[in-house]
Parts: structure tokens; C-alpha cells; sequence
């Protein structure tokens, strides 16, 4: 079933000629050659696929292509501002926030929209927004750090 | 510049001629340094021959050649300042190569928390070298002695004179290939500048930005993705298999060749599809053995086992022992689980292949991909991109090699890219095991009988670490014992035989009524064993008292890679439901020469946070080679709720080369938690990961002596 859909992906417009029940996640991977998304589990369990669309965090591995249509989808690619870093990545990076840093987009991005939510959320809040995002290298304490950080600059 | 910048063929092989031909090359052999023979013996394989190590290039660049890979422990950043130290130069100037086996140094794999211990030492010699090299060649042009020269930030000057001349002149036009000898002594601990600083990673803005590529982040125009049909248990043979409906989608390859059966396609979800569409007929081996009587299973078919540690006499040990306890600690199988699953990225071009793999054994790959398409071992390049988390568990390449056969019959540029449930069905889990200790103390508290036989996790960490006079260790393991791979897991077996002797030395502190801590130490002459139970008693505020307080406070220490940890930990435990909660964790480690405190402080952290998972909630379900917990759905690691407050302090020994960091603070974490809720609520568990059941079954049936 071929559609073609019109979106935005990072401030730009986009359009995707492709079967509309493919997942977002491989049509980023493969047809728009980024490689911020990350694949880790596949049924929406890991958050390392974590894309924004409409400014709200997806699992990219399970949101059919189709429902980006006219829609504003944002990646990792998209946070910094030319070459000036998001806060959240300067933090991350800053803090060692990562260690292998596979699960780095989603957690950055999840974090992204938590503040967009909550500019300044308690630790608690934190710890429950990002609950859903697994990370094997423990690197939580420091991502917790990193977005507390963040968001006493924003 | 990032060595991903080097994108996917920008070093071939006629480039790495060029590579090494200008400028400065050092070459280094382990093979004739005594101080590397304890570590040979541990990376068994070392080539004999002389390997580049490092170079310095026209341009003043250095570029240090690596085996190891970059999964996370920041070596990449650590390396470079080992060679950065010894050079004189900034350790911006230093690019990393890592884990490519056309241009790195031959190396076993990275694991054992080998690469500060053996790799950094022969890396500093080599540059130790240059430097020198560097020197004599600055001596001549500049026309005055030797001696009076200095280095520093890659530029040479004359002390108390005229004349500069910077590393990149000196190796303009040369072609300079220089041999370690070992008769250039690395610096002094007293004058390091970069070495013992916390610089940031190099892979932080990469990692940050989506930019940093992984295995799965590699592409070749024209590559297609496939999929693999996999058995339904281990140990099923496959009776018979249809394709036809799979073929029949657009676009789609079917591969049915000596048992490797896959579709695909150039996108990932259509090769899932048509995986669906195959009709495979498996026979299914039954089997009565699962995860709640494997141990039973181990102890029918374990071997008579071999002694590992032995001193005194059992028979002297049980009659100067007034108390004597026998106990048994269990553990499960454990999953790596890392959030990159196993990929790789394989491209046949005529009698050669290039594989971009996520491994922790580059050359490891490259001989088995050789041995499996019978071709020369040097038509076969592997590069390792970041690896997204291995831990051990990638270390067996499975993937390489279904990517490479997938190549070599399609002539396309295939990758294979596991799923989750792929990723746990084929992980090399961290092996049940059991232990059974007998030990007594005398009247006075002292040790004076430890008789032990642990069964499959291996001898790793089963040294007795008190000066205990009557000694036997005796490990029982035996490969065929399991259903499915078992291999490797972040300090194999460590944690295993540290949860033994740690909860079994708490059970003997209660009963000689004596402060878990002073029992230690009053058990304990090894002084750097001493000075990481002092440090985190400190660390901790620990305050003495017999278990159990009541307070949940536990402690442990053990050894791994040549250095020393502590933790204590503080736990919660809901005596009406038996749910342990994590409140606290604080860790002291010794590891000699810390190079980057950093990075060796993120270690502990990170070994601390995903040690939680062993002793509270990760284990493998299964039925014989039936594995049941295949996805993050069912099998639960440590997430941001489970953070308790976390604690580090490295102790100080600069008098011994740097030691492991990467797995030592992981060793602990079973027993410290397990000593923990003994104090909190009196209840002794011994099989990880600990349930609420038998914490309450404990609480109501205290079975500490
Ligand atoms: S890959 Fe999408 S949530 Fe794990
Ligand atoms: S940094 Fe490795 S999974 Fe989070």
C-alpha cells in the first residue's frame, strides 16, 4: 500500500514516497539515512527509538509511517541549533551522562519533552518521566543530574 | 578528529601502506618484557611479532592504533591520554583508531578488564619511545646535546636557550620505524599532566548528537537487511521449510543454504514480513529441566571439579573451628542484554570482505569469518565502529558470520541486525550456578575453615581473601551442563563466588555476635583489602553494631582484575510484602594509577546501577532449551526507579601500574544487598535474585546459623 506522505523532520519539509505500515523508525533509518533513532527492542519497551512528533516522545519502532502525515517529526539531528548544542545535550555530555551511549537520543529527547512539560520538575518527577527508558550501562544517576541541570538553565 | 570521521573505506589496505609510511612508526612486542608475561598469560594468542602502536604523522598528529574497541568504558579517552602523557603533546592531537584488523595491533578481544592493565602498559612504552625518538632527531637539528632538550605540547625547546622545533617538522620526510626494547622507562606517577585527570570523552558530542555510529549506523549503497528464521528451542533441527510465499515478494532474496535460511530486502520491514511468510517444521527436543530445579541438574552432571586454592587441612580447619556453617547460594541465568542488540554489516567484493561488526573480539571475527568461507584470514577486514554495550556478551560474533555467509552467497552488502528476542535466545548468558560452603571460627572470631565447591561459575573471584589457614576451593564446570550458549558476563562468576564467601563471612559475624565490619577486618592482614573496608566504613558513616540492627545496612568486598572494592548498601525492606528497595549504595575501589578518575568513577557507577538487576529482579526463564523471556516485556533490568543514592571514592595506591575498572564494582552487589536485608529485617536469602517469598519465608524462619 504505497502513500505518499508530507511531513516536517527537523524544520524540513519532507516527502516520502513508501508503503504506509512501515515503521517510522526503519523509514528514518533507511529511506531518510539518520542514524539518531536507535533500534533496541522493537515493542516499544526500551525507548531508544524515541522520536518527537508534534513535540510529544513516540516509540518509533511501533508508530506506523503513515501517521507522520502532516506532522512535525523531530530526531536528535534535530535539537541542536547549528552548531549551538540544546542544553540537555551539553549537560549530557558535560556529565558523562552516557556511556555507550545507544540509549543517549531517546533519553535526551524523552527528556526534551519532559521539560517542554515540566520545565522544573522535581527529582521524583524525573525519575517517573524517564521510567520508561532503559539504559544497561547504568548511567541514570548522571542523567538524572543532566537534566536537572538542564533545566535550571532554561 | 573522530575516527568515524574516517567513514566506512577511507583506510583501505593500499592507504594503510601510505599510513605507516611517513612520519614516525613505533612497534612494540609484549613477547620480551617480564612485565607483561602475567599479563600474556591472561591474553593468551599474542603475537610474537612486532606490532605498530602508535604514529606520528607530517602533520604532528599522533594516531594511536588500538585491537580494543570503545563499548561505553571510555577507553578511547583514556588511552589517548596514556599516550598523550608520555608523548608531551595535547591530547587533542591524538586521534584513536580502534578495533579495525587491517591497521590495529592483534588483540584477544576487550574483556577482563585487560585494556588498562596490559594494553596501557605496552602503549606507554611505545610511546615512551617516540618521545625519545622525538628527542634524537630535535638533538641533530637543533645542534646541541640530548640533555638539554625538553618536550612539551609536541614542540621541543632548548632549556635555558635558543631553538624550537615541533614534532611534526622532526617527522616531516621521515620514515622512521622504531622497535620497543623496553630500555625507555615510562614517566613517573610524580610528573604526570595528563594522566590522573578527568578530560572530557571524545565520543561526547558524537553520542549527544546522534551523530556516533554504531554497527547498525554503517551503510553501503546497495545493502540489504536480512532476516534469519531462527529455531523455536535450542537443540531443534529443522524438518522442513517452505520459501515459496516469501520469494514471491517484490524485491525480496531467499537464502536456503546449509541451514542458514533468510529474506532480504533493502528495508527492514519488508524483510520482516516475508520472514513471516516462511512455513518451517521443527523438531522439538522436551526436556523437564527449567529454571527452578537447574541446579539439581548441574550437581547430577558436574564433574569431580578441580582445586583452585588449597592450604592447612579441612580435617585441622573443622577442630580448631568451635562453630562450624554449611550453606548453599544459588543464581540464575542472567542476560547482557545490551541496548544495541548484535550487528553487523558484511560486503563481499570479489575474493575479499569488509565486515562492520559490533564486537568485543574484532580479530576474533575476522578468524572465524575466515575459517567459515575458507578464505585467508587477511581478506578479511573487520572494523568496529562504537559498540553500543557488550559487557562479555559480544564476544562470540555469531552475527559476523551470518552477515558474511549472507554476503559472500548474495554478493550484496548484507546486514544483519538482531531482534530483541533474537538477542536474548542467542546471548551467551551469565551461568546458573550454585555454592556450597562449610566454614567455621574459632572461640576468639577467627576463620579457621573455608571448604568450598562452587559449580559452574568457574574460579574467578573464589579467592578466600582472609588469611584463613585451612583451604579448599574446589570448581566444578562443564560447558554441556546448559541447554543454550552460557559465556562471559561482566566479571564471570566473580559475582557468584563473591556472593558466597561475602553473605557466608556476614552469617559468621552474627553468630560470633561480632560488627560484620571488625569481623573483616580482624580476618584480614591484605593491606589494600584493609584500606577499601576502612574507606568505605568512612565513606558510609558505617556505625558498628552486631546484625541484625534493624537499620538494613550491609557490607561486602571482594577482588577482580587486580583490584580491590567495597560497598556498603542500605536497603528497605516491607516486611509485610518482602519487597527489598535500594536506598543506598557506597563503593570504595582501589585500582593502583587511577588514569582518568572520571571514567573510572562512571564505571563504578555504572557497575553498581546495572548490578542491581542480578540480585533483585534478572533471571532467564526457560525449559530446556526453550528460552521464555525474550524482550524487556517479562525480563526486567534496574531502571531510574531503582537509582538509590550512590557513593564513590577511589582509594589511592599510586605505587602499583593502573589495575581493571570495569567490572571490579559489580562483584559485590549480591552480597552486599543480600548482607543488607539481613540487618534490616534478620532474614538470609541465598538464591539471586532474591525474591519477596523468600525474604519473608526468611523472616519467619531466620536461618542465619
Ligand atoms: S526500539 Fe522502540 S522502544 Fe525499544
Ligand atoms: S549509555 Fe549504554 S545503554 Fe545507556
Amino acid at each position: 500500500m504505497r502513500a505518499t506522505i508530507h511531513f516536517r523532520l527537523n524544520g524540513r519539509d519532507t516527502t516520502l514516497e513508501t508503503d504506509g505500515n512501515r515503521r517510522l523508525l526503519w523509514v528514518l533509518r533507511s529511506d531518510l539515512g539518520l542514524t539518531g533513532p536507535k533500534f533496541g527492542c522493537g515493542i516499544t519497551q526500551c525507548g531508544a527509538c524515541t522520536v518527537l512528533v508534534n513535540g510529544n516522545p513516540v516509540r518509533s519502532c511501533q508508530y506506523p509511517a503513515s501517521d507522520i502525515e502532516g506532522t512535525e517529526v523531530t530526531t536528535i539531528e534535530g535539537l541542536a541549533k547549528g552548531d549551538e548544542l540544546h542544553p540537555l545535550q551539553e549537560e549530557f555530555a558535560d556529565r558523562g551522562a552516557f556511556q555507550c551511549g545507544y540509549c543517549t537520543s531517546g533519553m535526551i529527547l524523552e527528556a526534551y519533552s519532559l521539560l517542554q512539560r515540566n520545565p522544573h520538575p522535581t527529582r521524583s518527577q524525573i525519575v517517573s518521566g524517564m521510567n520508561r527508558n532503559l539504559c544497561r550501562c547504568g548511567a541514570h544517576k548522571r542523567i538524572v543530574e543532566a537534566i536537572e541541570a538542564a533545566a535550571a538553565r532554561l | 578528529m573522530n575516527r568515524n570521521d574516517l567513514g566506512p573505506m577511507a583506510v583501505d589496505r593500499r592507504d594503510f601502506l601510505k599510513f605507516t609510511g611517513g612520519g614516525i612508526a613505533v612497534f612494540v612486542t609484549l613477547k620480551d618484557h617480564d612485565l607483561f608475561k602475567e599479563a600474556l598469560e591472561q591474553q593468551r594468542g599474542y603475537p610474537s611479532d612486532f606490532n605498530a602502536y602508535l604514529r606520528i604523522g607530517e602533520d604532528g598528529r599522533v594516531t594511536v592504533l588500538s585491537g580494543k574497541i570503545e563499548m561505553g568504558q571510555g577507553v578511547e579517552t583514556s588511552l589517548a591520554q596514556e599516550a598523550a602523557e608520555e608523548l608531551r603533546v595535547p591530547l587533542g592531537s591524538i586521534d584513536m583508531v580502534m578495533g579495525d584488523t587491517d591497521v590495529c595491533v592483534w588483540d584477544a578481544g576487550t574483556w577482563g578488564s585487560l585494556t588498562t592493565r596490559v594494553f596501557g602498559p605496552a602503549l606507554r612504552r611505545a610511546a615512551a619511545e617516540a618521545h625519545s625518538v622525538l628527542l634524537d632527531l630535535a638533538a641533530e637539528r637543533l645542534h646541541v646535546p640530548r640533555a638539554r632538550l625538553k618536550a612539551e605540547n609536541g614542540v621541543v625547546t632548548v632549556v635555558g636557550g635558543q631553538g624550537r622545533v615541533t614534532y611534526g617538522e622532526l617527522a616531516k620526510g621521515q620514515k622512521i620505524q622504531r622497535t620497543v626494547r623496553g630500555k625507555v622507562e615510562p614517566r613517573d606517577v610524580k610528573d604526570f599532566t595528563v594522566m590522573g585527570t578527568s578530560p572530557k570523552r571524545f565520543d561526547r558530542i558524537d553520542k549527544v548528537t546522534g551523530k556516533a555510529k554504531y554497527a547498525g549506523d554503517i551503510r553501503v549503497p546497495g545493502m540489504l537487511r536480512a532476516r534469519l528464521l531462527r529455531p523455536p528451542a535450542h537443540g531443534a533441527t529443522l524438518k522442513s521449510v517452505d520459501t515459496k510465499a516469501a520469494e514471491a515478494v517484490p524485491g525480496v532474496v531467499v537464502v536456503n543454504q546449509d541451514g542458514l535460511v533468510a529474506v532480504l530486502h533493502e528495508d527492514r520491514d519488508t524483510a520482516d514480513r516475508a520472514l513471516g511468510m516462511i512455513r518451517a517444521n521443527w523438531d522439538t527436543p522436551q526436556s523437564t529441566v527449567d529454571d527452578t530445579n537447574i541446579w539439581s541438574h548441574f550437581l547430577q552432571v558436574a564433574p569431580t571439579g578441580r582445586t583452585a586454592h588449597e592450604a592447612g587441612s579441612l580435617d585441622a580447619g573443622a577442630r580448631a573451628s568451635t562453630k562450624v556453617f554449611e550453606h548453599t547460594y544459588y543464581d540464575g541465568y542472567v542476560a547482557h542484554a545490551p541496548m544495541e542488540p548484535h550487528t553487523s554489516l558484511a560486503h563481499a567484493e570479489g575474493d575479499h570482505i569488509t565486515v562492520w561488526s559490533s564486537t568485543q573480539s574484532p580479530f576474533g571475527d575476522q578468524r572465524r569469518i575466515a575459517g567459515t568461507l575458507r578464505i585467508d584470514e587477511s581478506k578479511v577486514r573487520v572494523i568496529t565502529p562504537y559498540v553500543g554495550g557488550g559487557f562479555g556478551g559480544k564476544s562470540a560474533g555469531q552475527q559476523a558470520l551470518e552477515a558474511a555467509r549472507l554476503s559472500w552467497i548474495t554478493k550484496k552488502p548484507v546486514q544483519v541486525m538482531w531482534t530483541r528476542e533474537e538477542e536474548f535466545f542467542y546471548d551467551t548468558f551469565h551461568a546458573a550456578a550454585l555454592m556450597k560452603v562449610r566454614s567455621g571460627i574459632d572461640a576468639a572470631g577467627k576463620v579457621q575453615l573455608w571448604d568450598y565447591n562452587v559449580y559452574m561459575a568457574g574460579t574467578r573471584g573464589s579467592e578466600v581473601l582472609y588469611d584463613v589457614p585451612n583451604v579448599s576451593v574446589v570448581s566444578h564446570s562443564s560447558r554441556d551442563a546448559h541447554f543454550f550458549a552460557t559465556g562471559p558476563w561482566r566479571a564471570p562468576g566473580a559475582n557468584d563466588n563473591t556472593l558466597a564467601r561475602e553473605c557466608q563471612m556476614d552469617i559468621m559475624a552474627a553468630a560470633a555476635g561480632m560488627d560484620p565490619l571488625e569481623f573483616r577486618l580482624k580476618n584480614a592482614t591484605d593491606p589494600r583489602l584493609r584500606s577499601v573496608l576502612e574507606a568505605v566504613a568512612k565513606l558510609s558513616d558505617w556505625k558498628a553494631g552486631a546484625a541484625p540492627t534493624g537499620r538494613g545496612y550491609g557490607i561486602a568486598c571482594g577482588l577482580d582484575a587486580e583490584s580491590y572494592v567495597a560497598h556498603v548498601a542500605k536497603v528497605a525492606v516491607d516486611k509485610a510484602s518482602g519487597e527489598v528497595k535500594v536506598e543506598g549504595m557506597w563503593c570504595a575501589q582501589e585500582m593502583g594509577i587511577v588514569v582518568n578518575p572520571e571514567g573510572a568513577t562512571m564505571q563504578m557507577e555504572g557497575c553498581i546501577t546495572q548490578g542491581l538487576g542480578y540480585p533483585l529482579m534478572e533471571h532467564i526463564r526457560f525449559r530446556g532449551g526453550d528460552i521464555l523471556d525474550k524482550n524487556f516485556n517479562t525480563y526486567r533490568i534496574p531502571r531510574f526507579s531503582d537509582l538509590p543514592e550512590i557513593h564513590t571514592v577511589l582509594v589511592k595506591n599510586d605505587g602499583l601500574a593502573p589495575k581493571g575498572g570495569g567490572e571490579p564494582a559489580i562483584v559485590c552487589i549480591g552480597a552486599v544487598i543480600a548482607n543488607a536485608i539481613f540487618d534490616a529485617c534478620g532474614s538470609r536469602v541465598f538464591t539471586m535474585p532474591f525474591t519477596p517469598e523468600e525474604v519473608l519465608a526468611g523472616i519467619s524462619k531466620p536461618t542465619g546459623a
